[in-house]
């Protein structure tokens, strides 16, 4: 059985379809990198999924249960943590203080007394590479810290799912490349992760799949090496000047990432192309 | 060539606390110039302390002949040197076109509604979204109303931070076509922006912070090749 799956995920805003039949599934121990256009419906898709949103049409399954339309808290106790685009930390407290309201109020077991949930944020600061930092008070941290924050919040949680919603915006490449090794680190202390990212350094740097959204419908899936070298993704979502830059630098054309299974690109047969607005 | 902006020694922070130290920065009329560094280095803070948001603790800002030492923002803004912020800052549940007026809000001409139109030109892809809440709009579309906006208050130079944040790589592109096509009909632009690559791609010079100081600066061309911008930035 899949650790989530979704199927024919529907939500619309308005006349605007923010999504349009969505169907996917992840496994544990996946990494699925959610890419396409702005206002494809990727955040849309993780609302959906983290109960911010209920789907309109289609079923969210978590493991066998149905998840769809449940409450965002209830979902998070199951075990599916997430981050925000825009971080709203708590301004007031610390670092260490932040990272342990996850502990405190979003554990599958219950809550932690706030020793305990303390101890829980010294951990998951070491994981995301803030321990050093866990005094200071959050409006001392750089923007890439304060995404860490959001980060080890989740994490806090002990989520058997993380979903991360761009995690990587804003951030330089050498600061891409720190974060890439932070969520390396979380996906091997056991860690299932679904990622939203505009970086094509993560997807191919971390993802086994990548799953193409464009108008709110899936447009691609596959392994990230063929995804985006294809034509569908370049024209709606890469650019030319990405795939210049792809020919020029590209790695041998058959060397996927290490973990990636072996498996082929499942393409959407309903492509159509117009939008509903 | 006479600078359109002359920064000396500035100082600036928040409350007692510089973050930017003795920063001297010069950019000539229709230059493009990028401003590159980590994050945290106090590249918005600068843009800040140009546009009178952040607090000088010393040194000078010439601007097109003026000192702009100490002047209000609106004034700032009346001198013809505006700021595009990071995150776009839009009004979300205002409409696309008031929005864009919002940028000319001190401007008391006739020629409004006329630059509109002309400025609409650089974003075809807003033309039919005149009537739409910022807020529905895309990241992309968002992004070309704050620059737009910018564009109303009629700037000499337009100081944009961070335009590619969050959008999709092929919508990057079309926002640095723009970015150039300002430039290129004779708008000076200081840019801030983490995708070094393409900052130095298009800008014609760029100066780089680090932990609020100037460590380099010169061509584009130039620092693209400099093997310590290589490894600090492009991480090659």
């Amino acid at each position: 059985m899949s650790l989530l799956t979704a199927r024919d995920v529907g939500k619309r805003f308005g006349g605007v379809k923010a999504l349009d039949g969505v169907t996917f599934a992840v496994e544990a121990g996946d990494v699925l990198g959610i890419i396409g256009p702005n206002g494809a419906g990727k955040t849309t898709l993780l609302n959906c999924i983290s109960g911010l949103h209920r789907p309109d049409t289609g079923d969210i399954r978590w493991e066998a249960a149905s998840i769809s339309g449940m409450a965002p808290y209830r979902i998070a106790r199951l075990g599916i943590g997430r981050t925000f685009q825009i971080v709203r930390p708590f301004p007031s407290m610390t670092v260490r203080e932040n990272t342990a309201m996850g502990a405190l109020f979003g554990r599958p077991q219950g809550r932690l007394q706030p020793g305990a949930a303390l101890a829980v944020a010294d951990q998951v600061l070491d994981v995301v590479g803030l321990g050093e930092k866990r005094h200071y008070p959050v409006l001392r941290l750089t923007v890439s810290d304060r995404k860490r924050l959001e980060v080890a919040r989740a994490l806090a949680m002990q989520p058997r799912l993380l979903l991360l919603d761009e995690v990587m915006a804003g951030l330089n490449h050498v600061e891409v490349e720190e974060a890439l090794e932070m969520v390396r680190r979380v996906h091997q202390s056991g860690v299932t992760i679904v990622l939203i990212e505009h970086v094509m350094k993560v997807i191919v740097g971390v993802c086994r799949r990548a799953l193409v959204l464009n108008f709110g419908r899936t447009l691609v899936e596959g392994p990230p090496a063929e995804v985006l070298k294809d034509p569908r993704v370049i024209e709606a979502y890469l650019g030319e000047r990405y795939a210049r830059a792809q020919q020029a630098t590209a790695p041998p054309p058959s060397a996927p990432h290490p973990d990636a299974p072996p498996q082929g690109g499942r393409e959407n047969p309903d492509e159509r192309e117009e939008v509903e607005e | 060539m006479s600078s359109l902006l002359q920064v000396d020694k500035l100082t600036a922070g928040f409350g007692m606390t510089p973050i930017l130290f003795e920063v001297d920065l010069e950019l000539s009329p229709g230059e493009l110039v990028a401003l590159i560094g980590a994050n945290g280095a106090g590249k918005s803070t600068l843009l800040g302390a140009l546009s009178g948001l952040v607090q000088l603790f010393g040194g000078t800002v010439r601007f097109d002949g003026r000192t702009l030492t100490g002047l209000r923002p609106e004034r700032i803004v009346a001198s013809g040197l505006v700021h595009v912020p990071q995150g776009r800052r839009l009004f979300s549940t205002m409409t696309v076109e008031r929005n864009l007026l919002l940028g000319a809000y001190r401007r008391r001409d006739r020629q409004v509604h006329v630059d509109l139109e002309r400025i609409l030109k650089y974003f075809p892809a807003l033309g039919d979204k005149l009537d739409r809440d910022a807020g529905t709009l895309s990241g992309g579309e968002q992004q070309m109303v704050a620059i737009g906006r910018g564009l109303m208050g009629r700037p000499k130079l337009l100081m944009i931070d961070e335009p590619s944040l969050g959008l999709a790589p092929n919508i990057v592109d079309r926002v640095m076509e723009i970015v150039k096509a300002i430039n290129q009909d004779g708008t000076a632009v200081l840019l801030v922006e983490q995708d070094v690559v393409l900052a130095l791609e298009i800008a014609d010079r760029a100066y780089v912070l680090e932990n609020g100081r100037i460590v380099m600066s010169g061509p584009a061309s130039n620092l693209r090749r400099d093997p310590a911008i290589r490894k600090a930035y492009l991480g090659v």
